[in-house]
């Protein structure tokens, strides 16, 4: 056949070029010009894994770790390689059935899919743990044993010191964006946790990984050149003695209120204690959200850490102010006398202030007697000085010394959310009486320490350091150095001596002298500290809510020993009754006691055992403790008729008393319902009941 | 071996053969760099042909064995038992029916012992060979319409019955025979209808259709215009244009929307609408498919293939990542890339530039085939040799434009690269059946 159609044999070249030349421009877009692919190929492949660092640690004085890690153990599970197990056996020593089995298996699916490990169980009991990890080789590539590290309390105190980790919420990520947070991590929500997460959160690192397409990791990327390491947390050094701490807290137990103790030459806390307080333990782990929503409904407030977030009258411990604001300005010496005969006159007869030991005073016995008469004298001097020209200025001249001494703004504590307290201003009695038509008869009682100041334990703890010091304090503070230096200049404003008003040391030295009467003869006398001059000054606050007058709070505050002095010290009883001598002074000395000598003298080892166990929870504390804990029950019961009845699924057949009756006991799906005794008819819990104290349990134990 | 045999080697031309053994090579390297995994014991493995390379190693040892006895075959055995092989091609076509073994949603393999024989695949050889029979015969008139439609049939009725299996990929190949008609004088005319209907099918995609029917009105009434002098002179014109353009409506408005909806499955739809990026229109609504349901299939179908397929390819920037260290192909995320999408371990591992070396290597292959094709004095030869790269030709563009989104995902094989026995036993009988005539170039078979 002759070749006729040859010149088509180009045609056909030409085809094959032009596809293959189209072909090659998509190879040229895809390869060369489009920059996306190479970036989606590492969205696919690569995993850029975070490795979190060990938190650092908290320790005290004496370099016991208070604050620690440990490790939990999760049961992790990769259903895709579970299949085949010996289900019955796992069930036998995981202590579920099967049917809780498959479920938790399908929620496991249903989170990470087959492919991907889940949490089978979280935290995993130590005799679980053990049984687990003996078998765990019957189970293998299905599961598996992985460990997460948690905080941990070794001396099981100092919750309110410690604060506690959270997880991180959208406006704590959108604050800190900088910091390299993402959803899911934890942080420090409260206390030493909050204030130092700078440096106790450590660095970060990075692990590059390669995953295929089920996102299962098959290695490192690039042998890891381009992993960057984890830089463990820093360990904070505090002053805090936790021996000191375990005993406030055992002397706080069954009672509401804070005992600060703070060393004055350094500013550093020594002590602090909130009570009712908590496990700290409780708020790590599997169970953290049950028991915070516990420990934030608790009517007692244990969340609620009272030596920096609570204020009160600082009552009679306020007086030791006054005499020196007296002295200072000069209305009175060290002689001048008052009188009392039983009640302040100053302001008319109509309205007299009581006082409760009728006599004659100069200072120091005005102290050690807690005289109201001599202190409002005083004040009303401050007051009434014909230097100034108004009664505003006078007050805004008596501000300025409680400014100065710590009152009335934020110390700056390294505590988050420290209340300021309240000192009377001309501002805010112009705003309640109207300019001019106030006088210092409109708010005498502020002279006693009642009516409209208030401050915070921890303020009046740095008083009792101020007048310690004859003058001068530092900032009361939790950490005194970081492991490896203050990068983040956290603790500079720890390091200065505020010397805020210039009072020479012979006033001092008067007021010392009332304060050591208050425990040698006067009202703290009941206190005293054997081989120890302490000097003290008790109170007793009468106390409002809502209208209702309480019980009076406790109140009583101490340095020790006066020649050199170690300690400065207050503690407030809310609502105990009685007066400040009764309950917070043997605390007190207690506390003195054993942070000088390092342990209590035998035979006042009684003291300490009285005073631990007098159960002082004030009565609207306990009012609505039982409130919480009907309501809770009624609840309860409520949710128990409407499981039988989702059981039943007939409303009508069954009336509400006939299920009451436990008529359909048998019916009922009995492991997921709490408390499934049949209801009774009783709203009040029985006695035993009344006081299901979340914490009980621990309190027992310290 | 072959040379010392000089009667063997005689004629044969080296440059395909090396071609031929590059391309293998490529191969095996893609294959063992998309299915090794780290630690494995590669000679161990190797040895016990557990892997996909070491099998595929087998498959080329047999291809080899086999190629060597073609050679020592006479070429006039081709043209002499061309038919009884093509009665044996459909034969086989036909047996498939009631053996065929149900794999991966295909009914087009036969299951003999250990191997998988896919008939479909195997039979171009005979198609190829039975073609060139049918044109070179001496009474064979190819300028007849009568002979086109014999040769047409020829090649689709083994078309129609791959249909039947469910392998449009591979049906859709015996198309390319068409190359060969060409060359031996099918009109141009039909050629650029065919073009033609392409072009109106795509636009008839791309497109909406009442705007389509409104531009193909346009041009029709334009043509009608600009043709009037002709049309007053002869009314034939006119009834050519108003026929086109019925024919174009038509096919546009019923033809495409009938395939697509009816004889077409609802897979392959959707694999040329995804092509075009479009949703498939034929969907009934009331199929209980929610718009995330559309989604998340699209997220696993046919169409996250092509996009992790050109994520593969593309990620693989002008010099590749290097053989064992492309994370897209060696890690899974591209399905099928040992067999169909094998393109895309090239394209991540040696980049663009190994993208181009592979191409170039076909390109050079396909050109020499036809500079063979036309050295043949005898036509049976020459129409071989264009029905091998006519095969050859299809499977390259397609498959590589299937891997860069360019053409919809049809399962075909690369020729010598793509793993799979079959494939590789037929590319290879193909190309040495074409080397053995080519070495007796002189003679005229008939």
């Amino acid at each position: 056949m002759p070749v006729f159609n040859q010149s088509r044999s180009r045609i056909i070249r030409l085809i094959f070029l032009v596809a293959f030349i189209i072909i090659i421009a998509q190879l040229f877009y895809l390869q060369v010009i489009s920059g996306k692919f190479g970036r989606l190929a590492d969205e696919n492949a690569i995993l850029r894994k975070t490795i979190y660092p060990p938190r650092g640690l908290v320790l005290d004085k004496k370099k016991r770790a208070i604050l620690n890690n440990t490790l939990t153990y999760d049961l992790m599970v990769t259903p895709a390689q579970a299949k085949g197990i010996d289900t019955a056996f796992f069930c036998r020593l995981m202590e579920i059935d099967t049917t809780e089995f498959h479920k938790r298996m399908i929620t496991a699916i249903i989170k990470n899919s087959s492919q991907k490990p889940s949490i089978f169980e979280a935290s995993l009991p130590p005799q679980k743990y053990a049984r687990i990890q003996e078998n765990l080789w019957r189970f293998q590539n299905g599961f598996y044993i992985q460990e997460r590290p948690i905080r941990s309390y070794p001396y099981n105190a100092g919750a309110n010191i410690m604060g506690y980790l959270g997880e991180v919420d959208t406006n704590y990520l959108k604050k800190y964006a900088d910091a390299g947070y993402v959803s899911g991590d934890y942080a420090g929500m409260t206390g030493i946790e909050a204030s130092y997460e700078k440096a106790l959160m450590g660095e970060r690192g990075v692990q590059v990984l390669i995953k295929d397409n089920f996102s299962r990791i098959q290695g490192s990327y690039e042998s890891g050149a381009m992993d960057e390491q984890a830089v463990a947390g820093k360990n904070l050094y505090t002053s805090l003695d936790i021996e000191l701490q375990q005993l406030g807290e055992k002397l706080m137990s069954n009672k509401v209120g804070s005992i600060v103790a703070i060393d004055p030459r350094t500013g550093s806390i020594i002590s602090m204690v909130s009570s009712p307080t908590y496990n700290p333990g409780y708020l790590t782990g599997a169970e953290r959200r049950k028991h915070f929503s516990e420990l934030y409904t608790d009517p007692r407030l244990p969340l609620l850490n009272r030596a920096v977030n609570a204020s009160y009258a600082p009552g009679s411990t306020f007086k030791t102010l006054q005499a020196l604001v007296g002295l200072a300005e000069g209305v009175i010496t060290t002689q001048t006398n008052f009188s009392c005969s039983g009640a302040f006159y100053g302001c008319g007869s109509g309205n007299p202030m009581g006082c409760l030991d009728p006599g004659t005073y100069h200072l120091s016995t005005g102290i050690t007697h807690s005289c109201n008469t001599y202190f409002a004298n005083v004040m009303q001097r401050v007051i009434n000085n014909p230097k100034f020209p108004s009664e505003d200025s006078s007050l805004r001249n008596w501000n300025r010394y409680m400014y100065a001494f710590g009152l009335g703004h934020r110390l700056g504590v390294d505590i988050p959310t420290e209340q300021k307290g309240t000192i009377p201003t001309p501002e805010m009695f112009n705003k309640v009486y109207g300019a001019g038509r106030w006088g210092f008869c409109n708010y005498r009682s502020v002279s006693i320490g009642q009516g409209e100041v208030t401050a915070t334990p921890l303020q009046v703890a740095n008083e009792m350091a101020y007048i310690a010091n004859k003058g001068w304090f530092i900032i009361p503070h939790l950490v005194d150095s970081i492991e490896g230096g203050d990068k983040f200049n956290l603790l500079d404003k720890y390091k200065v001596r505020n010397v805020p008003i210039n009072i020479p040391d012979s006033i001092f030295e008067a007021v010392h002298d009332g304060m050591q009467g208050v425990m040698e003869t006067g009202t703290g006398r009941g206190a005293k500290v054997p081989g120890i001059t302490v000097c003290g000054k008790t109170g007793t606050v009468e106390n409002y809510y809502r209208g209702v007058k309480q019980p009076n709070h406790s109140f009583f505050c101490a340095f020790a020993p006066r020649e050199n002095p170690k300690i400065a010290i207050m503690c407030v009883v809310e609502n105990s009754g009685r007066f400040g001598g009764t309950y917070a002074a043997p605390i007190v000395s207690l506390m003195i006691e054993k942070y000088l000598n390092d342990t209590i003298a035998t035979n006042r080892k009684p003291l300490e055992d009285r005073m631990s166990s007098i159960n002082l929870i004030p009565p609207l504390m306990m009012q609505k403790l039982r409130t919480k804990d009907s309501l809770q029950k009624v609840k309860e019961m409520e949710k128990e008729l409407k499981n039988i009845k989702d059981t039943l699924q007939s409303d009508d057949n069954l009336t509400e008393a006939e299920i009451r009756a436990g008529k359909t006991k048998d019916n009922k799906p009995s492991k997921d319902i709490p408390n499934k005794k049949p209801v009774k008819t009783d709203m009040v819990p029985p006695e035993k009941q009344r006081e299901p104290v979340g914490n009980k349990k621990d309190t027992a134990k310290r | 071996m072959n040379q010392q045999n000089p009667a063997i080697s005689k004629g044969i031309d080296w440059s395909l053969v090396g071609i031929y053994l590059l391309l293998v090579v490529i191969g095996l390297t893609a294959i063992f760099a998309a299915t090794y995994k780290e630690g494995d014991a590669v000679i161990q493995s190797f040895l016990k042909f557990k892997t996909d390379y070491s099998k595929q190693f087998f498959f080329f040892c047999a291809a080899l064995t086999i190629c060597f006895f073609i050679l020592l075959t006479d070429s006039k055995f081709f043209s002499a038992t061309a038919n009884l092989g093509y009665a044996l091609g459909i034969f086989l076509l036909f047996l498939v029916f009631p053996f065929h073994s149900r794999i991966k949603g295909t009914e087009s393999i036969i299951k003999l012992g250990a191997f998988n024989f896919q008939p479909a695949e195997f039979c171009k050889v005979f198609v190829a060979l039975a073609l060139a029979k049918y044109l070179s015969r001496p009474e064979t008139d190819f300028s007849k319409t009568r002979s086109q439609l014999i040769a047409t049939g020829i090649v689709l009725f083994p078309a129609a019955l791959t249909i039947l299996q469910s392998e449009t990929g591979l049906a859709l190949v015996f198309f390319s025979f068409f190359i060969v008609m060409y060359r031996e004088g099918l009109p141009s005319s039909i050629l650029l209808a065919g073009f033609a209907v392409a072009a109106l099918i795509v636009a008839t995609i791309v497109i909406e259709p009442n705007t389509l029917a409104i531009i193909i009105t346009t041009i029709a009434a334009l043509a009608i215009y600009s043709l009037r002098r002709q049309i007053r002179r002869r009314r034939r014109v006119l009834t050519t244009i108003i026929f086109f353009w019925f024919l174009c409506v038509g096919i546009q408005r019923f033809a495409v929307p009938y395939i697509f909806k009816n004889i077409l499955q609802k897979h392959q739809v959707e694999r040329i609408y995804d092509l075009f990026g479009k949703d498939n229109p034929y969907l009934k609504k009331g199929e209980g498919e929610t718009v995330e349901m559309t989604a998340k299939k699209k997220e696993s179908g046919s169409s996250y293939n092509v996009r992790q397929s050109k994520i593969a390819i593309g990620s693989g920037r002008i010099w590749g990542k290097g053989l064992l260290k492309a994370t897209q192909t060696r890690y899974d995320f591209v399905p099928e890339q040992r067999t169909d999408f094998i393109f895309c371990t090239v394209g991540e591992g040696f980049g663009f530039l190994g993208s181009i070396v592979l191409l170039g290597l076909y390109l050079i292959l396909l050109f020499r085939i036809v500079t063979i094709a036309e050295r043949q004095r005898s036509t049976f030869s020459r129409c071989y040799a264009y029905g091998v790269a006519a095969v050859f030709f299809f499977h390259i563009a397609i498959n590589v434009a299937m891997t860069v989104g360019l053409a919809p995902v049809i399962g075909i094989p690369l020729p010598f690269v793509s793993y799979g026995g079959t494939s590789l036993l037929t590319f290879s009988i193909l190309l040495f059946i074409l080397i053995r005539l080519d070495a007796d170039r002189q003679m005229v078979l008939r």
